[in-house]
């Protein structure tokens, strides 16, 4: 669209054709509802030259008309009245909605894909008042702002506005500033990714006792109310926030995913681990209160004892993760204990490189992932490290699975087993990793 | 009002949408520079050399540049400008 408004180049924007609701709604919102399109069928990946020409050869996806006069005519035809006259709109919504039953009420919010599709809390005015008492913040402030995705606008939203989400998801007002903190970030839970990602929400410092939360047994599980109500407050905000996260429209997730219901919030176990809380290794005082996003998080390896083949398992576990991106280690004390005292971890930073120096993969098979082309290949092309000395590597030689920054260790759990986690997600917090997609916050400044 | 109960809007605050206009289009493309842009998604630039063998085959007088996206997602303004400077229209694909 830039291409078009910008510079004066006509263009025509081809996608596959799932995409076609998102694109028309995506350009509507960017004022450019005519832009000209031509859809092909999915999947293009993984096609051979001669399926992608048959596409080509063959007629449009969604116009059933012949895929190149879509094209050819997107770039020749001249404009009409309606393109030339634009479209620009405000988009308004009351701050009240109309009186009605409470049957009424919950069968509007689960209609507009305003809740997660489980029952919510009605948030009237008394209980968003109630809400705002948990931060000092004025009601009409504005917090931040978020969208689904890079291609989308960003909405913006005040304390008010998250309250009313906090509300929805039976938060208690003692854990607004951490709600609060969480939406500030400017990332999204309900990220619009083809790849279904989710977000992992990590809690330190004197916060976690003060609300509730758990570090210990069941933490990453339905058993605390802080942690559970915390993350799903962070998910309805997100979704509601940002306009929307509805699938074909807003979010394209492929498959979706379990965690985002409640984005995993937990806390880390400080008091049981041998190392130095997640949010010191970060730069923040002990007592600092924070919570910490990785953004972008699919799925969790989890395996028992630090026996005598654990390097070899290790492998196996970290091998079967995304190479764009990291990983985040979850570790019960017995585990991190274990790995300090009797293996020489006297550090997390030493566990992740042991994990940088031994978790290693071809060149060649590093190279082929879709997510590594997608990320990782240009910033490889365009001479930046350590990306373009692997591009160069022989096919067999072995390279880094993850960058040394993008290993992550936080202690959690109750000891009831040494169990370790491994979860694939994009950690990278480095420009050099790809897009920054973690972040540390302050919840002190929300109180 | 009996029994009615009045909620908040859990809406966040949307930009206005101000209109952008296209570019003229162009008579025909004999004799014309269209950039194809790969955008970086999984196949796509193989599916623009694709686009690039059709044109060779149906338009010959249509000269053709196949050129690379920086990154998905963020706008690369060299090439942009590039385009800009040199090309008399663009495609870019595919956006997945």
């Amino acid at each position: 669209m830039r291409m078009e408004s910008e510079y004066r180049v006509p263009s025509v924007a081809i996608h596959a054709h799932v995409f076609a609701r998102l694109v028309a709604s995506s350009t509507r919102a960017n004022g450019m509802p005519g832009s000209r399109r031509a859809f092909v069928p999915q999947p293009v990946a993984d096609q051979s030259p001669a399926q992608l020409r048959a596409y080509i050869d063959g007629n449009d996806a969604i116009s059933a008309r012949p895929f190149m006069q879509e094209v050819l005519e997107g770039l020749t035809l001249p404009l009409t009245e309606e393109d030339m006259k634009g479209v620009t709109f405000e988009r308004t919504s009351p701050r009240l909605l109309e009186p009605d039953m409470e049957e009424n009420l919950h069968r509007r919010f689960l209609e507009n894909d305003w809740t997660d599709k489980l029952p919510i809390v009605l948030p009237t005015e008394e209980r968003v008042a109630a809400m705002l008492t948990g931060t000092s913040h004025a009601a009409g402030e504005v917090v931040g702002r978020l969208r689904p995705a890079e291609y989308r606008e960003f909405w913006e939203f005040t304390v008010e506005q998250a309250a009313v989400n906090a509300v929805m998801a039976g938060a208690d007002p003692r854990y607004f500033p951490t709600i609060l903190a969480l939406l500030a970030s400017c990332l999204s839970a309900r990220h619009s990714s083809t790849t279904s990602i989710a977000s992992m929400v990590v809690v330190n410092g004197p916060v976690r006792g003060e609300i509730g939360m758990n570090s210990g047994m069941g933490a990453l599980g339905p058993y605390n109310h802080a942690n559970a109500t915390i993350g799903r407050a962070y998910g309805l905000a997100s979704q509601n926030l940002q306009g929307g996260s509805v699938p074909g429209l807003s979010y394209m997730g492929d498959m979706g995913n379990n965690f985002a219901y409640t984005s995993v919030v937990f806390a880390e176990n400080e008091e049981r681990s041998p190392w130095e809380p997640y949010h010191v290794q970060q730069g923040f005082d002990k007592d600092a209160s924070t919570a910490t996003i990785f953004k972008g998080i699919w799925s969790l390896i989890s395996t028992w004892g630090v026996r005598e083949t654990w390097r070899e398992r290790a492998k196996y576990m970290f091998g079967a993760l995304e190479s764009r991106g990291g990983a985040v280690m979850l570790l019960d004390p017995i585990v991190a204990h274990e790995f300090c005292d009797r293996e020489g971890f006297v550090t997390k930073d030493k566990l992740a490189q042991w994990v940088y120096d031994n978790v290693r993969k071809p060149a060649r098979e590093y190279w082929d992932n879709f997510q590594v082309q997608i990320f990782l290949a240009p910033m490889a092309t365009s001479g930046i490290e350590p990306f373009a000395s692997y591009l160069k590597a022989a096919a067999d030689e072995l390279i880094p699975m993850f960058l040394r920054d993008d290993v992550h260790v936080v202690v959690v759990g109750g000891e009831t087993q040494p169990h370790w986690s491994i979860v694939s997600a994009i950690t990278s917090r480095s420009p050099a990793g790809g897009v920054e997609v973690g972040k540390t916050v302050s919840i002190d400044e929300w109180r | 009002m009996a029994g009615k109960v009045t909620v908040l809007n859990p809406l966040g605050s949307p930009p206005k949408v101000t209109s952008k206009t296209l570019a003229p289009r162009l008579m025909n493309l004999d004799g014309k520079t269209v950039y194809l842009v790969d955008v970086r998604f999984d196949n796509s630039g193989v599916f623009m050399e694709q686009l690039q063998d059709w044109f060779s085959e149906h338009m010959p007088t249509v000269k053709t540049e196949l050129v690379h996206w920086r990154e998905p997602f963020k706008h690369d303004p060299e090439l942009a400008q590039e385009i800009g400077q040199k090309g008399n229209a663009a495609i870019f694909g595919v956006g997945l």
